[in-house]
């Protein structure tokens, strides 16, 4: 299959790219924004100050394009490694952290954001994305949904089932597969004997498309396509970046016993940030200057964030029992009382 | 010109009881969306959707491709948007390819997001045998369902309590299982009042009053267990039939206030015995009624053994008047 690209590995444009100068930059920014927070809370982890955690680097354009294609009024719905999309939905870099410290300040997202919360068990989020995008046409509204997974997630049962309704539906959702080569030490070409995972629409019916998925501005653009579509009552596509996670699967794994660190060096010749910074620059519309300026920035959020997290007071031990049901039920009232509920 | 007024009540199967609860839902909020397998122009597979799709259209009462996961998946998608989702299961036995969907999100999206987000969504299902059904049409999940934090599970025993109750579940904000008794779809008739009302979800009732012991049911074991009540009122002895009717949240309260008066207790189900819900009663009564027991409670249930398909012998599995006398006789002469 053809695979979109704009930029070439080095990051110089092979067309002119469809946005303006000044969208790029905030692309750009989004982009270093979302490797700035992967490589704090790599940091934050070790010290101990965040629990295990799934890093994104080598994925970030994936993410951060696809999300950079979606309206405030659109919903996004993430697997647990979608820190991109979250950090570019308008997720607090504050909710972030204390999510990811299993704080129940950060399992309650803002109300404004749409955004659904990480799901960890695989694909289960597909159907109901494709729930959440039909609503969209009931209610008569143009927002659309983007949900995400992994290549691995694609063999779930419930990618099938979902790409299925969407189909049958006609339901305005991106479904964004980052084919990362690796479902932990699984590769790609044990969860499937097609090479692309985008082929798999063919078997619904819909659209199945390849991107460069370190090339931010084509997945991006790829996506707002796809939006656009999906807007105008076209119905849904599959979108297949095509990346590389150099970073391990969590900062629990160690990629050395099945993957050749040879692989994750020559993909760190094309990693995105750098190509994006790149592209930037032979485009004139980026220098040096900006770069560091753009950092400092990044860092006084992240500290501004980080300490509103450690202020947060720890959670109070009958929070466990608290949003179970509407209403507290006899039962769970009883449990409330044992954990020194308040009255 | 004479005009008639409309009578109080009507007599309607359970079946006739829950499309009328569904049509009502429908008629009075726009959020309300009904769907499944064969659920559209055919009306289900027992009808209960009857002329649904017809009056409210295509877009409120639908067919979704045959896909257990994928249906309850969606309905939560749904209600993550706002809607009312009322799916149906063609049969409790076929929930089981959702459970991962059940399990991981239906009842726990609200406790995961810290209350942002509620599944206000109503799964029906028929259950349980009877009816000489085909293998695994008769199976009775709902331990398997009670199990699961953050849902409700609800199963009524007459078309009255079904309609007020089925209302209800569609108006609580949280997700219910709803489960009907396929013995019960046409067997049993009764006035059913007119128009829109609901009954509270989370109580129990006791339909018989006794004072000899207590036979604690729900769904299709409660017509067992008044005929079994009813033959022993012949040889002098009372006993009361409580229906729990809601299994979450179980109304403790008043199984406890039967057996205070009773002091002995007989629990019926048809799922399979071991870790079928009667044994969360007896567990319960042995917390809280022990100082009025006066002999072990006991548990009529189906063997610890698939539901048999084979009609000549389902009615060796499944509790009927003859066994739950045998386990009341044996509480009485404990
Ligand atoms: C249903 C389910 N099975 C297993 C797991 C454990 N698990 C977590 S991530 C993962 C691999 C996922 O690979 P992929 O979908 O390619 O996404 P990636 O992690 O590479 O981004 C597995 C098996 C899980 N979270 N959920």
């Amino acid at each position: 299959m053809e695979i979109i690209r704009f930029l070439d590995d080095n990051g110089k444009p092979l067309k002119d790219p469809p946005f303006e100068a000044e969208e790029l930059i905030e692309g750009y920014k989004a982009l270093r924004r979302a490797r700035f927070f992967d490589e704090k809370a790599l940091i934050l982890q070790r010290q101990g100050k965040l629990g295990v955690f799934p890093p994104i680097r080598g994925q970030e354009a994936a993410q951060v394009g696809a999300t950079l294609a979606l309206r405030p009024t659109d919903w996004a719905v993430p697997s647990y490694r979608e820190s991109g999309v979250a950090l570019t939905h308008g997720l607090p870099l504050t909710h972030l952290i204390l999510y990811w410290r299993a704080h129940p300040a950060g399992w309650r997202f803002p109300d404004e954001v749409r955004l659904l919360p990480f799901y960890i068990p695989i694909a289960t989020q597909i159907p109901q994305a494709v729930g959440l995008a039909h609503a969209a046409q009931y209610h008569g509204e143009d927002w659309v949904v983007a949900v995400f997974i992994g290549d691995g997630g694609t063999s779930e049962g419930d990618f099938h089932e979902g790409l299925n309704f969407a189909s049958v539906f006609n339901a305005p959702v991106l479904f964004v597969v980052q084919n990362n080569g690796w479902a932990i030490s699984v590769p790609t070409s044990r969860q499937m004997k097609v090479p692309h995972v985008a082929l798999r629409a063919q078997g619904y019916g819909i659209p199945g498309v390849v991107v460069d998925g370190n090339d931010l501005i084509a997945v991006w653009h790829t996506a707002r396509e796809a939006a656009h579509r999906a807007r105008n009552g076209e119905g849904p596509t599959l979108i297949e970046a095509m990346t590389y996670r150099i970073a391990p699967h969590t900062t629990s794994d160690d990629p050395k016993r099945y993957r050749d660190e040879k692989e994750a060096e020559a993909w760190l010749r094309k990693e995105p940030v750098k190509r994006m910074q790149n592209a930037l620059k032979h485009l004139g519309l980026w220098d040096e200057e900006r770069e560091r300026a753009l950092l400092e920035e990044l860092e006084a959020e992240f500290q501004a964030a980080l300490e509103e997290a450690d202020r947060t007071p720890e959670p109070e031990p009958w929070e466990i029992v608290e949003h179970v049901y509407a209403e507290r039920t006899p039962d769970l009232d009883r449990a409330w009382k044992a954990l020194g509920g308040p009255a | 010109m004479s005009t008639k007024t409309q009578p109080a009540t009507r007599t309607l199967n359970l079946v006739q009881a829950v499309n009328e609860a569904l049509d009502l839902a429908l008629e009075q909020d726009p959020r309300v969306l009904v769907f499944g397998e064969d659920v559209g122009r055919m009306g289900g597979v027992f009808r209960a959707t009857d002329n649904l799709q017809a009056k409210h259209g295509e877009h409120r009462v639908f067919d979704t491709p045959l896909a257990e996961s994928g249906i309850v998946g969606f309905g939560i998608g749904l209600a993550l948007a706002g809607l009312r989702p009322v799916a149906e299961i063609q049969f409790a036995g076929f929930l089981y390819p959702a459970l991962d969907q059940i399990l991981s999100h239906l009842g726990r999206m609200r406790h995961r997001t810290r209350g942002r987000y509620s599944i206000p969504m109503v799964i029906r299902a028929p259950y349980g045998g009877g009816v000489h059904t085909p293998e695994q049409h008769a199976d009775s999940p709902e331990a398997i369902l009670a199990h699961v934090p953050g849902v409700k599970v609800v199963i009524p025993s007459s078309p009255e309590r079904a309609k007020g109750l089925l209302l209800a579940a569609i108006e609580d904000p949280d997700p219910v299982f709803f489960l009907e008794a396929i013995k019960l779809y046409r067997s049993v008739k009764a006035e059913v009042p007119q128009g829109y009302y609901t009954l509270p979800l989370g109580k129990a009732r006791v339909v018989r009053e006794g004072q000899d012991a207590s036979l604690f049911c729900y769904g299709g074991m409660v017509e067992v267990c008044l005929k079994a009540a009813e033959v022993a009122a012949r040889e002098g002895v009372a006993l009361e039939v409580v229906d729990l009717e809601t299994l979450v949240p179980l109304d403790t309260q008043t199984i406890v206030e039967s057996v205070a008066k009773t002091g002995r207790a007989v629990v019926v189900y048809e799922a399979m015995r071991t870790q079928g819900f009667g044994a969360e009663v007896a567990a319960r009564l042995a917390e809280e009624a022990v100082d009025y027991l006066e002999a072990p409670v006991v548990r009529v249930a189906g063997w610890d053994a698939p539901y048999p398909p084979f009609s000549a012998v389902e009615h060796h599995y499944r509790p009927d008047a003859r066994r739950v006398l045998e386990a009341v006789r044996h509480v009485l002469t404990y």
